[in-house]
C-alpha cells in the first residue's frame, strides 16, 4: 500500500489550481461521461473535490480516487465552459502523473508505453508484423467504412468494429523528405501522427498532395515517434519525457516555418500539453519546445489561415457531408471554421451541420479501452446525430475521432464513409 | 440498524448499482456550491422510480436516518450538505422525466430531477414559455428550484419559481403520497400544501411530482445598456422606468468594481470609470416593445445616464448581455474563493445598500464586486477571497454579518433566491421573530417527529 502522506504532499503542488474551483457544478452540463453515468465522482467538480481530499489527507482510498481520475475523456469540454476558468487540463494531467506514478501503471500499459511506444523503430516493425497476420483473425464487416471485427479476439477487443492496420503505412509508402520551399515560399515539418501513419495513410498522402500543389517544402524525417499523449494521459511521466525529447531532437534538426499535423490530438498535445508539462525541464529544452510549439499548426488551419484556401461556389454540389468538431481541435485549439472552409473549397461538396457537432464522440484514447461501454454510449449519440443530419458522409479533423465514429457507424450498419477534410479538398487537385 | 444492514435493505429497493457506498463516491456528495465545510454521507441512493423514492424515505424514517435530497448540488447556502449523524443522500437525477406538457391547459407535470434548461427548451419547442431562469439553469433541477424557490433574471416581470408552481405531490416521512394543488388555474381544495413545499429546502417532504404553470412567450424583445457616473442616477432610472408603468423583463445592475473586472476579463467595451451600468430588456408585442424601449432610453437620459446604447439586432443584443454574463466568471477568476451573497432590499434602497457594501469592503479590507437584479432589489455582493487564508476568511465572515444587518435594517431580506440552508439559519430570527422560529419548529416537529428531513437547515437544530 503506497504511503498516502507522500502522495498527499505531491498533490499539494496542485492545491492553488484546485482551490480556484468554486464547486458551482456547471461542468455537469457539458461532461459527456456524466451525461451517461450521472455520478458526481465522474464529473470534474467531483474529481477535483476528491483530489483535494487526497491532498489534504481526508480520504484513505487512494486507489478509489485513481479510478475516478482515470475515468475521464480529457475532452476539455468542462474547461471550455468553466465559469472560474479553472485550469482543469493542467490539474488532471499533472494529477494523473502524480497519482498513477505513485500507484503504478497496469502491466499492459507498461508494456505498450515503455516497451513499444518509446521505441519508434521497434513499434513500426512490430505493427508491420501484426499487419501481416491480422487477416487471419479478423474479417471485414463494412466495405464503405473499411471496418473489421473479430470473434477470435473478442475477449480482448470486445465487439468493436475496428479499422485494420494499413497494408502499407505512410512511413513505408513515402521516403523521408526534405524539400525546399516552392511557390509559397514556405516549408513545413510534417508530423503525420501514429494513427495517420498506421491506420489512415490515405490522409497523409492527401496532405502531401496538397502541400505539393501549393508549393510548400516538406521536412518528413524518418522514424517519427508518438506525440506523447497516451503516456501523458496514463500519467507515465518517464515515457512521456522520452517521447517529447525524441521529437524535439528530431524536429530541431531542420529549419521550417510551421510544423503541421492532420491530427487534432497531436496538434493539441504539441501546442498545449508540451509547454504545460515542461516545468521540470532544463531551460535549453524548454526553449526548443516553445520554438516548435509556436510554429505548430493543425493542417486545416494552416491551409486556410496561412495558404489562403477559400470556400468556392458549390451550387452544383453532388455530395453532402456533415462535420464533427473534435474536442482537441475546437475546444483546445479553437479550430472549427477552417476545416469547414476546406471542405467547402471542393465545389462537389455541401456541408450539412449535425446537432451537437462539437459534442465529444467518446473516444478519449485509452478511455475507449478501459471504459468501452460508456465510450460506446457516448459514441451512439454522435452516430445518431450524424445519421439525423441526413448527410451521406461524415468528416472530422482527428483520426482518433475517425476511428470511434467508424466503429459506431459500422456497428449500426450505416454505410457512411468517414473522411478527413484534407482528403475532400485533395480531390479537387490534379 | 447498522449501515451495512441498511445498505442491503436499500439495495433491495433501488438495486445494487444505485446504492453508493465507496469512500470516493460518498465524498463526492459531501458538498454543494456553498463555501462551507463538507459532510460525508453514510450512503448515497439513486431511486429510479417514484415508488422506490417513497420506500427509501420510509426506510430512512424507520431507522432514524436523516436524509438530504440532492438534485444537481448547486445550492449556495449548504441546503444539500448531508447530516453528520449517518446522513443519507437521495439523488433525484434518475427521476428526470417530463411526464406531460399540456398545450391546451398551459401546464406541465415533471419529476423532480428534470434539468431546468432541458425543461425550458422542451416547453419552447411547443411554442410555450417557462420563465424562471436561475443562473444554474443549465444543470439545476426543477425539484431543487421549487425547494429553494429559485429566482433568476426575469423576476421583475415574470416572478420566480413560486409563481409557476400549481401543485406538488410529495412523500411524508412514512412514505405516504401527499397530493396538493391541481391542473387548474383555480384550486382551493384544502390547505395550500404545495405552497408549503416551496422554499422548504427539503425539510417538510420529499417531492415526487411537480405541476408547473406555462405561459405564452413574448413575441419580441429589445435590449439596451445605460452607463452612469453615479449609482443614485442608476437607481433613479429604475424608479423612473417603473413609475412610468414599464416593467422590463430584465433590469440588471453592475457596480464599478464589477465593471472593472468584467472589462479586464473580456473587453466588453465598458468605461472602467463608470460607477454603474444598467442592462435593460423589454419584451412583449413588437409595437409595444418599440414604444417601451424608446421611452426607457429617454428616461435613462433624462435622469442623467452618460450614455445609452440600444441593441439594433440579435448580434448587438447578445453583445450587450455578454457583460452581464461575464460578471460572475470575471469576479470568480480574480481570487480562488468566491463568496456569492444575495441580500435583497426594496429597489428604492439600492443606492443605500451599495454605499453600505462599499463601506463594509473598505472596513474589512476586502474586494467586493456587486451586480444583480436591480429591478427587484436582489443584489449579489460577491466577495473575492481565499478560504485557505484563515485571517482573511474571518474578515469575510464578519463582512457578511454586516451586509445582512444592513439589508435587514433597510427592510430587506437575508436571501432573495439562494435559500437559508445551513449558511444563514443563524440570522433567521433577526429578520423574522422568535415566534416565527417557534411556529416553524412546531410545524416541522409535527410533520417530521424524528427530524429526518434535511435537519439543520433553515430553522437549525434537530430537535
Amino acid at each position: 500500500m503506497p504511503d498516502v502522506k507522500q502522495l498527499a504532499r505531491l498533490l499539494m503542488e496542485l492545491d492553488d489550481q484546485m482551490a480556484t474551483c468554486m464547486k458551482c457544478g456547471m461542468c455537469q452540463a457539458v461532461c459527456p461521461v456524466f451525461a451517461e453515468t450521472m455520478r458526481e465522482a465522474d464529473v470534474t467538480r467531483g474529481k477535483i473535490a476528491l483530489l483535494e481530499n487526497l491532498a489534504h489527507e481526508m480520504i484513505k482510498d487512494a486507489a478509489g480516487v485513481q479510478d475516478k481520475l482515470n475515468k475521464c475523456l480529457l475532452c476539455g469540454s468542462c474547461a471550455a465552459s468553466c465559469p472560474s476558468g479553472v485550469k482543469i487540463m493542467d490539474i488532471f494531467l499533472k494529477a494523473r502523473a502524480i497519482v498513477n506514478g505513485y500507484m503504478g501503471l497496469s502491466p499492459a500499459k507498461r508494456a505498450v508505453l515503455r516497451g513499444m511506444l518509446t521505441r519508434p523503430r521497434l513499434f513500426n516493425a512490430l505493427l508491420g508484423m501484426a499487419e501481416t497476420f491480422q487477416g487471419l483473425f479478423t474479417k471485414p464487416v463494412n466495405d464503405v467504412i473499411g471496418s473489421s471485427c473479430s470473434k477470435m479476439l473478442s475477449p480482448v477487443i470486445g465487439d468493436r468494429h475496428f479499422l485494420p492496420l494499413a497494408k502499407t503505412p505512410l512511413h513505408n509508402a513515402v521516403k523521408p523528405m526534405n524539400t525546399a520551399p516552392g511557390a509559397s515560399g514556405l516549408k513545413v515539418a510534417f508530423f503525420p501522427g501514429c494513427l495517420v501513419d498506421k491506420i489512415f495513410p490515405r490522409v497523409g498522402h492527401a496532405v502531401l498532395k496538397v502541400l505539393a500543389h501549393h508549393g510548400v517544402g516538406v521536412y518528413l524525417p524518418d522514424a517519427q515517434a508518438c506525440c506523447g499523449i497516451p503516456a501523458a494521459a496514463s500519467g507515465d511521466q518517464d515515457s512521456y519525457d522520452k517521447l517529447v525529447r525524441y521529437n524535439v531532437d528530431l524536429f530541431s534538426k531542420e529549419n521550417f516555418d510551421y510544423l503541421v499535423t492532420p491530427c487534432g490530438t497531436c496538434t493539441a498535445t504539441i501546442k498545449d500539453i508540451w509547454p504545460k508539462l515542461s516545468d521540470a525541464y532544463p531551460a535549453e529544452l524548454k526553449a526548443r519546445i516553445s520554438s516548435i510549439t509556436e510554429r505548430t499548426m493543425d493542417i486545416n488551419a494552416f491551409l486556410v489561415d496561412v495558404i489562403g484556401v477559400q470556400a468556392v461556389e458549390n451550387g452544383k454540389a453532388t455530395h453532402t457531408v456533415t462535420f464533427h468538431d473534435s474536442c482537441h481541435l475546437k475546444k483546445s485549439l479553437g479550430v472549427s471554421a477552417q476545416p469547414r472552409t476546406l471542405i467547402k473549397a471542393n465545389p462537389d461538396y455541401q456541408v450539412v451541420e449535425m446537432k451537437e457537432a462539437d459534442r465529444c464522440c467518446g473516444n478519449g484514447g485509452s478511455f475507449n479501452l478501459y471504459h468501452y461501454e460508456i465510450s460506446k454510449q457516448i459514441g451512439r449519440r454522435k452516430r445518431d446525430n450524424i445519421v439525423a443530419s441526413g448527410a451521406e458522409m461524415v468528416s472530422t479533423g482527428c483520426p482518433a475521432c475517425m476511428m470511434q465514429i467508424s466503429d459506431m457507424l459500422s456497428q449500426a450498419g450505416d454505410n457512411k464513409p468517414v473522411r478527413h477534410p484534407v482528403e475532400i479538398y485533395a480531390e479537387t487537385l490534379p | 440498524m447498522t449501515t451495512d444492514a441498511l445498505t442491503k435493505e436499500f439495495q433491495a429497493i433501488v438495486g445494487n448499482e444505485n446504492v453508493m457506498v465507496s469512500e470516493a463516491d460518498r465524498q463526492s456528495y459531501s458538498y454543494d456550491a456553498a463555501v462551507l465545510e463538507p459532510v460525508v454521507p453514510a450512503l448515497v441512493l439513486r431511486p429510479e422510480t417514484t415508488e422506490a423514492l417513497g420506500k427509501c424515505v420510509k426506510l430512512c424514517n424507520d431507522n432514524d436516518r436523516p436524509l438530504t435530497v440532492r438534485g444537481a448540488g448547486t445550492n449556495l447556502s449548504g441546503g444539500t450538505i448531508p447530516d453528520p449523524r449517518g446522513g443519507v443522500v437521495i439523488l433525484t437525477n434518475s427521476l428526470n422525466k417530463i411526464l406531460e406538457i399540456n398545450e391546451q391547459d398551459l401546464y406541465a407535470v415533471v419529476q423532480p430531477g428534470v434539468v431546468t434548461a432541458t425543461f425550458a427548451a422542451e416547453v419552447a419547442k411547443r411554442g410555450l414559455f417557462y420563465p424562471p431562469d436561475p443562473g444554474s439553469q443549465a444543470v439545476s433541477t426543477l425539484g431543487g428550484n421549487v425547494a429553494e424557490n429559485a429566482g433568476g433574471l426575469r423576476g421583475l416581470k415574470y416572478g420566480v419559481t413560486k409563481d409557476y408552481v400549481m401543485g406538488v405531490d410529495f412523500f411524508d416521512v412514512d412514505g405516504g403520497l401527499v397530493k396538493s394543488g391541481s391542473r387548474t388555474v383555480k384550486c382551493v381544495t384544502g390547505y395550500n400544501l404545495g405552497g408549503l413545499m416551496i422554499a422548504s429546502e427539503g425539510t417538510l417532504g420529499v417531492f415526487a411530482e411537480i405541476t408547473l404553470k406555462l405561459v405564452p412567450p413574448p413575441a419580441a424583445q429589445k435590449a439596451m445598456m445605460a452607463i452612469y457616473d453615479n449609482v443614485d442616477k442608476a437607481s433613479e432610472s429604475v424608479a423612473a422606468i417603473i413609475a412610468n408603468k414599464i416593467v422590463p423583463c430584465t433590469l440588471e445592475f453592475l457596480d464599478n468594481a464589477t465593471i472593472r473586472y468584467v472589462e479586464d476579463f473580456c473587453k466588453a467595451g465598458l468605461p472602467t470609470d463608470a460607477q454603474a451600468v444598467l442592462l435593460i430588456e423589454v419584451d412583449g408585442h413588437p409595437v409595444q416593445v418599440e414604444e417601451d424601449a424608446a421611452k426607457v432610453v429617454e428616461l435613462c437620459k433624462k435622469v442623467g445616464a452618460s450614455e445609452v446604447k440600444m441593441a439594433e439586432d440579435a448580434a448587438q443584443r447578445d453583445a450587450l448581455w455578454t457583460a452581464r454574463r461575464a460578471a460572475l466568471p470575471a469576479l470568480a477568476r480574480a481570487r480562488p474563493t468566491t463568496v456569492l451573497e444575495d441580500a435583497t432590499v426594496p429597489r428604492s434602497k439600492i443606492p443605500a445598500m451599495i454605499k453600505a457594501i462599499n463601506e463594509i469592503a473598505a472596513k474589512y479590507k476586502l474586494d467586493i464586486g456587486t451586480f444583480g437584479h436591480a429591478g427587484d432589489g436582489n443584489l449579489h455582493p460577491t466577495i473575492m477571497c481565499d478560504r485557505r487564508d484563515k485571517e482573511e476568511f474571518h474578515r469575510v465572515e464578519a463582512a457578511v454579518d454586516e451586509i445582512f444587518d444592513v439589508a435587514i435594517s433597510l427592510k430587506g431580506t437575508l436571501s432573495g433566491e439562494h435559500g437559508i440552508g445551513l449558511a444563514k439559519s443563524k440570522w433567521m430570527e433577526k429578520e423574522t421573530s422568535r415566534a416565527t422560529i417557534e411556529y416553524s419548529r412546531r410545524m416541522k416537529k409535527s410533520i417530521d417527529p424524528k427530524s429526518i428531513l434535511n435537519p439543520g437547515k433553515i430553522i437549525a437544530g434537530r430537535g
